[in-house]
């Protein structure tokens, strides 16, 4: 059951909160909200971590709680595992705000291992839209990320991994 | 049975912490700047399946002491146990030499990890079946990542093929312990919430010996193997880590930052 979309005053503020390492996508564009629960002033927010190391989850609970107990809510953040999360839960807002800061997008499964195993040009630079590009490391800045390297223009930028 | 499946835990989260530390040590020493990145990302993964094992470990041994001087919490479990009390493999605690046997100790992990964590998601207990569905999809990029570099090593240089087989022959007699069944992953695997250890070892030692092959490593011929981590019998490089990994806990108690 989507309990979500029930509380739309409760989504407006959580659209505030963001993601601390990527700081233009909102956690509601990111998918790791999972539930919001509403007895009268207490609420109880489920949240799903992208990574299970993701060291961005207890600064995304915090910001959320503060958040929400600004607006007058006693609240409560719980971490949930199942079901677990996937590039598929970004929102194609969240997806489009990665490519405008410089992220590339996960691409579907299949194309991810060509991109990461064959050497496949499949990724687009995030600058010059080209695909002649190349993996400089499957594991980047953050354990979502992979590096690239775009050979016409030579921008290097981050690749959002396909997590399947 | 609470007892049985706290165990169960652990054995399942030692093995991630103490490869998760291990690997942290190279933070800053990696052979270049992109390896050195894969290495601590791979170890910060692991570390939060550690948290996730621990912190339902902590649930399950808070239900059996009552005792409120005595809080169990992920932390106490992980900083505050003595060493016999550990249950990972003698695999995961030897000592990081060059990069060749960092790769081929995490390459033979990895390549159990994989079909363990298949095994689990089919788990009757739901949060270890939830854990397993996380953990997989970040473990297919581990196992994708150490025997490509098992390959390109092995199949790279005199050198470089020379240290990787070094490396292979000086671990393969410890990789026995992960698919041996102990009395609890016997006894789990009979509730049907533990992996069935018999079909994960078929799988690993297929994606050992291809893997090998197509590194043109040889494949050691050795038919016995080292054991004991897992009840609890360390070899001497364990007291080492868990005195780096529990010193502050240890000097100050409960201290967080």
């Amino acid at each position: 059951m989507n309990t979500i979309a029930k509380y739309p005053e409760i989504e407006a503020l959580l659209e505030k909160v963001t993601d601390p390492e990527i700081p233009v996508l909102s956690i509601m564009d990111m998918g790791v909200v999972r539930a919001i629960e509403k007895e009268g002033d207490a609420l109880l927010i489920k949240i799903t971590p992208t990574y299970s190391g993701c060291p961005a989850m207890d600064t995304i609970a915090m910001d959320i709680k503060t958040a929400l107990d600004q607006a007058g809510y006693t609240t409560k953040v719980k971490l949930i595992l199942a079901p677990a999360w996937t590039t598929d839960w970004i929102t194609p807002r969240g997806r489009a705000r990665l490519e405008e800061y410089g992220i590339a997008a996960p691409l579907e499964a299949l194309a991810d291992k060509q991109a990461l195993l064959d050497g496949a040009k499949v990724v687009p630079c995030t600058r010059c839209k080209s695909t002649n590009t190349k993996m400089i490391s499957q594991f980047g800045s953050t354990a979502c990320k992979a590096l690239f390297q775009c050979e016409e223009c030579l921008e290097p930028f981050d690749y959002f991994k396909c997590l399947k | 049975m609470k007892e049985q499946l706290y165990q169960y835990l652990l054995l399942l989260g030692d093995n991630a912490m103490i490869l998760g530390h291990r690997l942290s040590e190279l933070c800053g020493h990696g052979p270049s700047l992109e390896t050195d990145i894969a290495l601590t990302n791979m170890s910060l993964d692991l570390f939060g399946q550690v948290r996730n094992y621990f912190q339902y470990a902590a649930e399950v041994k808070g239900e059996m002491v009552l005792d409120a001087e005595k809080e169990i919490t992920e932390d106490s479990i992980a900083f505050t146990r003595y060493p016999h009390e550990y249950r990972n493999t003698l695999l995961v605690e030897q000592p990081n030499k060059d990069f060749a046997f960092v790769i081929a100790r995490q390459f033979f992990f990895d390549a159990y990890h994989l079909p363990l964590l298949e095994a689990l998601m089919n788990s009757k207990d739901e949060q270890i079946a939830a854990i397993a569905h996380k953990s997989i999809k970040e473990v297919k990029y581990h196992l994708r990542f150490s025997s490509e570099w098992v390959k390109r090593l092995g199949d790279g240089t005199d050198e470089s093929h020379s240290r990787m087989q070094a490396a292979v022959d000086y671990l393969y007699p410890y990789i026995g312990e992960l698919v041996q069944e102990t009395p609890i992953e016997k006894e789990m695997k009979e509730l049907g919430i533990g992996a069935d250890l018999s079909a994960v070892r078929s799988v690993f030692y297929e994606t050992v010996k291809t893997v090998l092959q197509e590194a043109t490593l040889n494949t050691p011929q050795f038919f016995g193997f080292h054991d004991g981590g897992k009840k609890g019998v360390h070899s001497e490089h364990h007291g080492h880590i868990l005195s780096t990994l529990q010193y502050m806990q240890r000097t100050y108690p409960n201290m967080k930052w």
